[in-house]
C-alpha cells in the first residue's frame, strides 16, 4: 500500500507544487491522476520515488518511510517502483535488450552491469517481456530506431524487470497518436492485473484515464480537488479540475465508447 | 540583444518596427564607430609600412619558388624517419591528452561534477593548457627534457588537454537528462547512471574529439622541430637555414600530402561514428 500525508513541494523558484496531499492507494489498485498541466502531477509521482526531494510530509510503501531514506535504503526502495516516462527516456544508444536490462542495475554489481554479465535469470524474463510486449525480435535493435509505441513498450518492459511492487506512470501516451496511445494503455493495464501492480498514473486524456482505470484523482494547483469513479467525472467536477469549459463533447463521447467496448 | 517588438498605435494605423527608434539610432552609432575605427587603424599600418619592400614582394616570392623547383626528390629517403617521428608524436600526444581530458572533463561538466570546487580546479587545467600553444610547451619543455621526440610528445599531449576537454564537458552538460533520470528511478549507483545514462550519449563525442584533435596534431607536430621537439620541422628548419629551398618543397610536399591523408582518415572514422 502507498500512502502519502501532508506531501508538500515547494520548488526553489517558490512554486508551490504539492500542497499538503493525501493519498492512500491500496495493492492493485489501478489510479489516473488527471490535471491540467502544472498542477502537480509529474512532481507528485516523482516525489514516491525522490527523483523530486519532497519539502516536507511523508510517502510510505509497504510500511516503509521512503522520505527518510539514505541514499543507499533509497535505492534498494527504487528496484522495487518501476517508473515510465512521457518521452520514452530510454538510453537512445543502447540496444533495446541493454534498456531492458538497466531495470536490473539496482540488483546487480557495478562490474556486472558495466560488462553486460547480467544473471542468466535476468537474461530470461528480459526475453519473455520482450515477447509479452512483442518486441523479441526487435532485441538487438538500437534503441533510436524504433518508433514511439515501440519505445514505450521497451519504457514498459524496463519497469516491469524491476519485479515492482508499484508502477509510477508520467504521461505514458502524450507522445503518442489515439491508437498506439490505447493500446499501450491497455497494456499497462492488463500487465498490471497480471501482476497484482499497483499503478499511479499521470495522464492529460481524461477519456483515456476513464476508460483505463479503476479511481481517478483529480489535482488542481497541487492540491487534491476529485478522488472517486471513473463515472463520477461530471462537468462540473472538470470544471473544477480545469477551469470553466464546454465539457458535454467530453462526457458525451465516454459514454458512446462505453456502449461500444 | 535580441529584437523588440514595437507597436505604435496611431489612430487606424498600426505599424510594427523590430526596434525602437532609439534603438536603431544606437545601432547606426556603434556601425559609425566601428568604421571610423577600422579606417584609422588602416591609416596607422600605412604609415609604418616600408611599401618598397611590399611592392618587391612579388617578385621576391617568385625568386623563392623558383629556386624550389624543382623538388629534390632524392631527400624523401631521408625524410621518411621525421616523418614517421611526427606522426607518432600526434598520435602518441593526442592518446596522452584524452587519457587525461576524459576525467577532467566530467570533474568540470556541472551535471557530473562531483563538488564545485573539483569543478573551479578542473577548469583551471583546461584553461591553462589552452593557454599556452603547442610551440612554448615545446619550447619550455626542451629545456627541461633536452631535445627530441619526448619533449614534442609532452608538448602536444599538455596543449590538447584543454582543447578536447573542453569540447567533452560541453557535450556532457548538453546530455538529455530524461535518460539519466530513467536510469536513476530504477535504482542505479551513481556509477551505473554514469555508465548506463552518460556514457553511451557522449561516447560518440568522446571518439569525435580523439580524432578531431588527432588531425589538428599532425599539423601542429610538423613545427615542433623548429624549436627541437623532433619530426620533421627539425629537418625544415635546418633546410630553411641552409637555404636548401629544394629541400624545403619537398618538405612541404610531404606535409601535404601526410596532412591530406590525416584529414581522410579522420573524415571516413567521424563519418562511421556518428
Amino acid at each position: 500500500m502507498l500512502k502519502l500525508s501532508a506531501l508538500t513541494k515547494r520548488y526553489n523558484t517558490g512554486d508551490l507544487a504539492l500542497n499538503k496531499v493525501d493519498l492512500e492507494i491500496p495493492d492493485a489498485q489501478v489510479l489516473a491522476l488527471i490535471g491540467p498541466s502544472g498542477a502537480g502531477k509529474s512532481t507528485l509521482i516523482r516525489c514516491v520515488n525522490r527523483l523530486v526531494e519532497p519539502t516536507s510530509g511523508t510517502a510510505t510503501l509497504n510500511n516503509v518511510n521512503l522520505t527518510k531514506l539514505s541514499s543507499r535504503a533509497l535505492r534498494k526502495s527504487r528496484r522495487k517502483m518501476g517508473m515510465i516516462f512521457q518521452e520514452y527516456a530510454l538510453v537512445e544508444r543502447l540496444t533495446v535488450m541493454e534498456n531492458v536490462l538497466s531495470g536490473r542495475l539496482g540488483y546487480v554489481g557495478f562490474w556486472r552491469s558495466y560488462l553486460r554479465k547480467f544473471p542468466k535469470d535476468d537474461i530470461k524474463e528480459a526475453f519473455r517481456l520482450l515477447d509479452r510486449v512483442g518486441l523479441l525480435e526487435m532485441a538487438d535493435k538500437r534503441a533510436d530506431e524504433l518508433s514511439g509505441g515501440q519505445r514505450q513498450r521497451v519504457g514498459i518492459c524496463r519497469a516491469l524487470i524491476q519485479d515492482p511492487d508499484l508502477l509510477l506512470v508520467d504521461e505514458p501516451t502524450a507522445s503518442l497518436d489515439p491508437k498506439t496511445s490505447r493500446q499501450i494503455m491497455r497494456l499497462i493495464n492488463e500487465l498490471c492485473s497480471e501482476r497484482g501492480l499497483t499503478a499511479i498514473i499521470n495522464i492529460h486524456d481524461v477519456l483515456l484515464a476513464q476508460m483505463f482505470s479503476q479511481r481517478i484523482v483529480g489535482l488542481a494547483n497541487g492540491e487534491v480537488v476529485y478522488d472517486g469513479e471513473p463515472e463520477g467525472l461530471t462537468p462540473e467536477v472538470l470544471t473544477q479540475i480545469y477551469g470553466e469549459e464546454d465539457w458535454t463533447a467530453t462526457i458525451d463521447k465516454v459514454e458512446d465508447e462505453d456502449i461500444e467496448e | 540583444m535580441g529584437p523588440v517588438m514595437v507597436l505604435i498605435n496611431s489612430g487606424n494605423d498600426i505599424e510594427w518596427r523590430r526596434r525602437t527608434t532609439k534603438k536603431q539610432i544606437g545601432i547606426w552609432l556603434g556601425w559609425l564607430v566601428g568604421i571610423s575605427i577600422v579606417l584609422f587603424a588602416w591609416s596607422v599600418i600605412s604609415e609604418k609600412t616600408v611599401w618598397f619592400f611590399v611592392q618587391d614582394a612579388p617578385r621576391q616570392a617568385a625568386d623563392i619558388g623558383s629556386r624550389m623547383i624543382p623538388p629534390k626528390w632524392s631527400y624523401i629517403t631521408k625524410l621518411i624517419v621525421p616523418i614517421w617521428d611526427t606522426i607518432n608524436i600526434a598520435t602518441l600526444g593526442t592518446i596522452i591528452a584524452m587519457t587525461i581530458a576524459v576525467p577532467v572533463a566530467f570533474c568540470a561538466a556541472r551535471n557530473t561534477t562531483p563538488h564545485s570546487s573539483v569543478r573551479v580546479v578542473a577548469l583551471f587545467i583546461i584553461v591553462s593548457s589552452r593557454s599556452v600553444n603547442s610551440l612554448i610547451w615545446a619550447l619550455m619543455l626542451v629545456f627541461i627534457l633536452g631535445p627530441g621526440v619526448l619533449a614534442g610528445t609532452i608538448a602536444i599531449g599538455l596543449r590538447s588537454i584543454g582543447f578536447c576537454a573542453k569540447l567533452l564537458y560541453e557535450s556532457i552538460e548538453e546530455i538529455d537528462e530524461s535518460q539519466v533520470e530513467a536510469v536513476r528511478a530504477t535504482g542505479a549507483s551513481n556509477i551505473q547512471q554514469m555508465t548506463y545514462g552518460i556514457l553511451p550519449q557522449v561516447l560518440p563525442t568522446i571518439a569525435g574529439v580523439g580524432i578531431y584533435r588527432w588531425d589538428i596534431n599532425i599539423r601542429e607536430s610538423t613545427i615542433l622541430g623548429l624549436v627541437g621537439a623532433g619530426g620533421i620541422g627539425l629537418q625544415l628548419n635546418g633546410s630553411i637555414n641552409t637555404l636548401a629551398w629544394t629541400q624545403v618543397s619537398t618538405i612541404l610536399l610531404v606535409i601535404l600530402v601526410t596532412v591530406f591523408i590525416s584529414e581522410w582518415v579522420s573524415a571516413k572514422v567521424r563519418g562511421a561514428i556518428i
